[in-house]
């Protein structure tokens, strides 16, 4: 629903560059991608986006405008871990965002109020399958529910802009793959801009309308620290691209073999590297 | 042979592991009794069983002769309700300021220091202060309790308060909230399940101000009446009030457990892992 301008984008702590010349432009209702080696300030650059961090120079704008100096309404997040409450159950972690809006002493509603604001969540949980478990606390949930229920939380403040750090990073491979179909259908329904920092570059390839990666152009030992990472490649990815299809393939025959090497060897549950690059 | 690390007992020698100390030291105390008693039938130090039992009954089944009181029930009420009121009104305060100190980095900044150093008072120290200022009712007895556990109590919440993940905090803004909604909805309720833990840690500490309190200057109370038995080394008498003081002590104990895990079920599970 919203583009995202990253004029000159600096990061520094102290003297360590972590980022450097960051500059993008990003139309709305983009999906773009972020992969990059462990290190390389993806997530210092979500954080930024988040107003978690600010940049040392340079500044981000979102339609025409600065961005919030803290985190607001207009930015939803999933993070890898620790997104829902633990002491809400499923219903109320996702019906949390309408009760902060509605009752700004409490940040909590009653009645009638509750009922419809509970209603509301319930669709919303119904989009990601989660309607069974609306009484449930978090810890009685997979891992899979959980990012699920996050994302529904997220949802349900319609935020412009997505923001996704690694959130299917701890999955297994066959519900990461369930997620990933849900998140292109929840994008495509809700026309957010999406931000998804990622180590897998085949779910890089498959979900996002662009690609970038961030990386170091100089590794000398000497040099690191003096010099920040930076975008290296900027890569649009239409629906009709090869790639793509490629990755979706990957990701039907990695479900098969991954279910059936879990069976034979249940300790495996790392996720192995198909570079899809390298088969361009 | 499985090794001694791997054998674990069942239902039944468990309970009989647990009781057997128990009953090993009672065991110990009735031999040495006995064998006091043989030598000196007058002995005080160690009475008999019969004696015990006397006590227990004149003490708590029988008014006393100058006063009219149940000694054991009106000593237990008066007790109970300065420790109660001490730990609420300390709770209470490590709630707000836990809280505040653990959420607000400017208040933080501002009051962390002072309660670090004021934590480390050592608060029997601070009591004829409190007897000159407060008197020698019961408030000087509460607030001795109060100025005991809370900065404990403000320590532990605050750092509870800044080990919950910031990925929730910044969850919740992203959902609208804020700083107030975020203490009252994110927060606290996720306070209260550790407070009960770290007030259960307390417990030991604020008996041991009550009674101090109420050896030093009080006209009832448990800890009033020991050391007014002490005189007469009534030991009949002491060795039950013990008794009854680690038996409710005990039982508080055991209440807030239970309270933790009935008001807070998620909280039993989000431990477990």
């Amino acid at each position: 629903m919203s583009s995202v301008s990253i004029k000159n984008v600096w990061k520094e702590y102290g003297n360590q560059v972590i980022l450097e010349q960051v500059n993008l432009e990003v139309p709305e209702q983009s999906f773009v991608s972020i992969v990059g080696p462990s290190g390389c300030g993806k997530s210092t650059f979500l954080r930024m986006l988040l107003s978690q961090e600010k940049p040392s120079r340079g500044e981000i704008l979102i339609d025409g405008e600065s961005l919030a100096d803290e985190p607001s309404a207009e930015r939803g997040v999933v993070f890898q871990r620790y997104s829902v409450f633990p002491h809400l159950t499923v219903a109320e972690n996702v019906a949390l965002g309408l009760e902060f809006e509605q009752s700004p002493w409490l940040g909590k509603l009653f009645g009638k109020k509750k009922r419809q604001a509970l209603a509301e969540a319930e669709h919303f949980l119904e989009a990601v399958g989660l309607v069974e478990a609306r009484d449930k606390y978090p810890t009685a949930l997979s891992g899979g529910m959980q990012q699920r229920l996050a994302i529904a939380q997220a949802l349900i403040k319609k935020p412009r802009i997505l923001l996704l750090d690694e959130p299917f990073g701890a999955l297994d491979p066959g519900i990461r793959a369930d997620m990933h179909e849900l998140m292109l259908r929840l994008w495509q329904e809700s026309k957010m801009t999406v931000f998804l920092v990622t180590h897998d570059l085949r779910e890089a390839f498959l979900l996002g309308t662009r690609l970038i990666t961030f990386d170091r152009p100089r590794q000398h030992a000497e040099e690191v620290g003096f010099y920040g990472a930076t975008i290296t490649y900027d890569v649009p990815l239409h629906a009709s691209d090869p790639l793509k299809k490629q990755a979706e393939q990957f990701e039907d025959v990695e479900e098969l073999t991954q279910s059936s090497a879990n069976l034979s060897n249940p300790s495996h549950r790392d996720d192995p590297v198909v570079d899809v690059a390298v088969a361009k | 042979m499985r090794r001694i690390i791997n054998r674990k007992p069942d239902r039944h020698l468990s309970l009989f592991l647990a009781l057997l100390p128990f009953a090993l030291l009672l065991l110990a105390y009735v031999i040495s009794s006995e064998v006091r008693l043989a030598e000196n039938p007058s002995d005080k130090l160690l009475p008999g069983l019969t004696k015990f039992s006397e006590a227990i009954t004149r003490l708590a089944f029988q008014a006393d002769q100058r006063t009219g009181d149940y000694l054991l029930w009106t000593d237990t009420l008066a007790s109970l309700s300065r420790l109660a009121s001490g730990m609420l009104a300390a709770t209470a305060i490590g709630a707000f300021c836990g809280v505040t100190i653990g959420l607000i980095p400017m208040v933080r900044c501002g009051l962390s220091p002072l309660v670090a150093v004021l934590s480390m008072t050592p608060p029997l120290a601070l009591l004829p202060i409190l007897f000159i200022v407060f008197g020698l009712g019961e408030l000087s007895k509460v607030v001795l309790i109060v100025i005991g556990i809370a900065p404990f109590l403000i320590r532990d919440v605050a750092l509870r308060v800044q080990e919950l993940p910031s990925e929730q905090l910044i969850k919740a803004q992203t959902l609208g909230a804020n700083s107030w909604q975020l203490a009252v909805r994110v927060v606290l309720p996720q306070t209260w399940p550790r407070l009960i833990d770290s007030v259960r840690l307390s417990l030991g500490p604020a008996w041991l101000f009550l009674i101090a309190a109420e050896a030093v200057a009080s006209q009832s109370g448990l800890g009033y009446r020991i050391f007014l038995l002490r005189r007469y080394l009534a030991m009949d008498s002491i060795l039950p009030y013990v008794a009854w003081i680690t038996f409710l002590a005990y039982l508080l104990d055991f209440v807030l457990r239970k309270m933790q895990d009935k008001l807070f079920p998620w909280f039993a599970a989000e431990r477990g892992h």
